[in-house]
């Protein structure tokens, strides 16, 4: 395997992600990883050298419209979603820890 | 009449004309439902009560003269990651485990003006991230053509609903090929339409540059009728003949096919490139002003979409590709001589059926993975336990929140996308991984437009082997990845494809052929693939 995925990547891939592992998750995600690199990296078989790189196929061009609001006020229907809600409002558990 | 054996639009049309109701139609459905859906578990979400009451709102307005299109009462499934206001909407994640959304996806709403009525929402994997429908939070799906095996996916309950009558049609969503496999692993008929045919508003996004919403269907005739209502302007689009259709049946056999350029006075030229979208609508002297554009800036609002046109029984001087690359290793044997014996048979009619190289196949899998994780990981974001879903309970401050609701909401296959997507968009490795992946992407589109240049359309297999069993596929993500094959570098370079059951194995399982054509193609291949349908009837 070329690629070796090190604990501190998988660290940094689990901040970037948002996303807790266990020991067991932590290790297969090390392997899976490696191993799907391994496999992209036969991308560099190519030379892509004065290829544009296309992130669509067809041009993507904002499209705007008037500032108006439409759909009506659906806070209620919005709300019942919530995990937790209060006075109309999202609740979050505390934002700085102690 | 026995209901269920008739094909979407036969069943329309017996509603139309008074021979049968939506109501009989709905309960001749859930009669199967009952009858079936222990065993296959093709739903996440049936509600009988308003599917019968939907059915019956229907038929009122069909005998009030107010709906009179060809689907008008015709029971429908819909894939669970397209939004249905009031009616929960999963995903087949635990993360949307209780997700009831506030409005409608914009196909689903095209084909429910169209008088279509919703079942349920169909099995799939979770967030579309598989192809065997085994990654679903909710359970597996069987496939009715053997009992021991996956339906395919993502949209494998989708294609299991309408192999086993569960429903008249479906929607899927492919974003590597979740409509076409599964449909070839069912026996059905499954298309993913060019890049910005039908408006993605409400299709939760997983890959969003290579997301379609597609029709599972039994006949071609059902797949052209669907795509034109879904692929209709829900402003004027649905107002317009050709839409909600006045369309009655298929065209005389032998007709000629009208020479109709697609995009008003100039045709669109395949060397545009990146301005592609831009030319078009300066072409058509469109707008992108309509109601679906302005809820997806990437909805085309095509003119050029009366694809019921093309179900003409001609092949007739249709030239033919077969990429070599397509046939080589890895394909199963007898896949390999069902779909050559597809192909012979368009020859026999008329076709110019010729074998070329197509090359770059092999990227497209390593590209494919890093631009659809890459877009994963960024869409996957929002689901942070705070406005809708999942929330994990004992968390003392946000950002252990974020990390426990995601880790405890998404399964392995998620995160593990997550995590590669959030790798190659890493600051040092986006340059070397995501930017790469976009340049074999232009690479690939260029094959394409080669090709195209000297194709109507391309021919070859949806998938290397039938469906596999049942458990056999998820220890090795990277196996499963490369069943994805034949069908994701459609999705890489934005084109239309369909899959058309051309036969079975030695075990009863059926096998997909598959047609690809350019952008904006889709006509070139619906009539050949409604030609293969009715040669192979024949």
């Amino acid at each position: 395997m070329a690629n070796i995925i090190s604990d501190e990547t998988i660290e940094y891939v689990g901040i970037l992600a948002k996303l807790s592992l266990s020991e067991e998750e932590r290790e297969q995600a090390k392997k899976d990883m490696g191993r799907m690199l391994d496999y992209i990296d036969k991308l560099n078989e190519l030379d892509t050298t004065g290829v544009e790189p296309m992130s669509h196929v067809f041009a993507v061009r904002n499209v705007f419209r008037e500032d108006e609001v439409t759909g009506g006020d659906g806070r209620e229907e919005v709300l019942r979603n919530a995990p937790e809600q209060k006075d109309d409002m999202f609740v979050v558990p505390s934002v700085m820890s102690h | 009449m026995e209901l269920l054996s008739l094909s979407a639009v036969e069943l329309g049309a017996a509603i139309g004309t008074g021979k049968a109701t939506a109501v009989e139609a709905m309960e001749a459905v859930l009669g199967r439902i009952a009858e079936a859906e222990e065993e296959l578990h093709c739903y996440i979400t049936i509600d009988k009560e308003k599917a019968l009451e939907r059915a019956q709102s229907a038929q009122r307005r069909i005998e009030a003269g107010e709906l009179t299109g060809p689907l008008a009462g015709v029971p429908m499934a819909v894939k669970d990651n397209l939004c249905t206001e009031g009616m929960l909407t999963t995903c087949a994640s635990r993360i949307l485990g209780n997700f009831v959304p506030t409005y409608t996806a914009q196909a689903v709403q095209n084909l429910e003006r169209a008088g279509a009525v919703i079942i349920g929402k169909t099995n799939m994997d979770e967030f579309a991230m598989g192809s065997t429908t085994e990654t679903s939070a909710y359970g597996i799906t069987r496939n009715p053509c053997g009992r021991e095996h996956v339906p395919g996916g993502s949209s494998g309950g989708s294609a299991a609903a309408v192999a086993a009558r569960e429903c008249f049609f479906a929607l899927g969503s492919d974003t590597g090929g979740s409509v076409r496999q599964p449909a070839s692993h069912c026996g059905v008929v499954g298309m993913k339409p060019t890049y910005g045919t039908v408006s993605r508003f409400g299709l939760i996004a997983y890959g969003s540059s290579l997301d379609q919403v597609g029709p599972l269907c039994r006949t071609v005739e059902d797949c052209a009728v669907i795509l034109e209502i879904l692929a209709a302007d829900s402003q004027d689009g649905l107002r317009s003949d050709s839409c909600t259709g006045n369309y009655v049946g298929s065209l005389a056999a032998g007709e000629k096919p009208q020479n109709q350029e697609i995009f008003g006075a100039e045709s669109h030229s395949p060397d545009s490139g990146l301005n592609a979208g831009q030319g078009i609508r300066q072409k058509t002297g469109q707008k992108a002003g309509g109601q679906a554009a302005r809820n997806d800036s990437t909805y085309l609002g095509r003119k050029d979409i009366d694809f019921t046109s093309a179900l003409k029984k001609d092949v007739k001087g249709m030239r033919i590709g077969i990429p070599g690359d397509y046939f080589g290793q890895g394909l199963d044997g007898e896949v390999r001589r069902v779909v050559l014996a597809a192909a012979e048979l368009l020859r026999k009619n008329g076709a110019v059926v010729e074998e070329f190289d197509l090359s770059l196949a092999e990227y497209a899998i390593p590209a494919y993975y890093t631009i659809a994780a890459a877009e994963a990981s960024s869409n996957l974001e929002r689901f942070d336990g705070i406005k809708y879903g999942y929330r994990a309970a004992d968390a003392e401050e946000l950002h252990q929140m974020y990390k426990k609701t995601r880790s405890q909401g998404f399964g392995p296959e998620v995160k593990r996308r997550i995590m590669l997507g959030s790798f190659v968009l890493s600051s040092g490795y986006y340059d070397a991984y995501y930017l790469k992946a976009l340049r074999v992407k232009a690479m690939i589109k260029k094959a394409f437009d080669e090709a195209f240049a000297r194709y109507d359309c391309i021919l070859g297999p949806v998938a290397p082997a039938t469906a596999p069993k049942l458990g056999e596929s998820l220890d090795d993500p990277l196996k499963m990845y490369l069943g994805d094959i034949y069908t994701i570098s459609v999705n890489l370079a934005g084109l239309p494809a369909i899959s058309v059951p051309c036969g079975a194995d030695k075990n009863g399982l059926p096998i997909g052929l598959q047609l690809i054509g350019d952008c904006f193609a889709e006509k070139k291949i619906l009539q050949a693939a409604y030609t293969y349908e009715q040669l192979k009837k024949a």
